[in-house]
């Protein structure tokens, strides 16, 4: 099977690797990641939520339901390591 | 070379009072860095993943260096249990909140209705408030997963 799974991650970093390619250019001003949302966020942030770190406040508030799923990622994986590696002493 | 479990506990080196000491001097700093990290999220970097990362490194230390039994006094494990769901039910609950007041989901201003300050000052405070949570889901998750991990779920020696 290690040919395989090595064959497999291959194909798909080539895969991601090529997807890379059709990224907008890095600092572009022009480019449209840079001319629709964050321009808003830029301008807005500190008037819409009082929060100095423009970072935190898209965190914690525009993109409070991608934060809050984050949480519950870490949760559920600490949930799975503790459901199958805990034992008691009895068992 | 493969050696027996037996051989492998008689190789753990002994008490050490230099680590013990510098740990035990480094422990209270690294927490309130760890505290500062998460209340100042909103003026410098930094916010609940990072400070509660910083916490929850304090107590991996201690299992480190005073073995993983000393750790569990440190922090129980019901209290470790307790306080990862707290942290989730506090970011989970005050989106809930939020919707049940009438407002959407996780916008905080009407947080108004329960303490009648800015609505404007409401985003800023809601926003500390979950980044408590996340801080206190990250910490007692990262320390349960290295006990688990360095003990492989029987919690009674560590590495």
């Amino acid at each position: 099977m290690k040919p395989l799974a090595l064959l497999a991650t291959l194909i798909t970093g080539a895969l991601l690797l090529y997807g890379t390619a059709d990224f907008a250019a890095w600092g572009d001003p022009a480019s449209p990641p840079n001319r629709n949302i964050s321009v808003r966020y830029v301008e807005e942030a500190v008037k819409e939520t009082h929060v100095p770190n423009i970072v935190t406040a898209v965190l914690g508030d525009y993109r409070g339901y991608d934060t809050m799923f984050e949480l519950v990622v870490i949760y559920s994986a600490g949930m799975a390591v503790m459901g199958i590696l805990r034992r008691r002493e009895d068992q | 070379m493969k050696i027996s479990m037996q051989e492998a506990r008689d190789r753990i080196p002994q008490r050490d009072i230099i680590l013990e000491t510098t740990v035990r001097l480094m422990v209270p700093f690294i927490q309130l860095y760890g505290l500062y990290v998460i209340v100042h999220g909103h003026y410098s970097p930094g916010g609940g993943f990072q400070g509660g990362v910083v916490l929850g490194a304090s107590v991996i230390l201690l299992a480190l260096a005073f073995g993983l039994p000393a750790s569990k006094e440190y922090l129980t494990e019901g209290t470790d249990i307790i306080m990862a769901n707290v942290g989730a039910l506090i970011f989970t609950g005050i989106a809930a909140l939020c919707a049940l007041l009438g407002g959407m989901f996780l916008d905080y201003s009407v947080l108004t209705k329960i303490l009648p300050i800015d609505p404007i000052s409401w985003r800023s405070h809601g926003i500390f408030l979950v980044e408590v949570g996340v801080g206190m889901g990250v910490m007692t998750i990262m320390v349960s997963i290295y006990w688990d991990m360095a003990s492989a779920g029987r919690l009674d020696e560590g590495l």
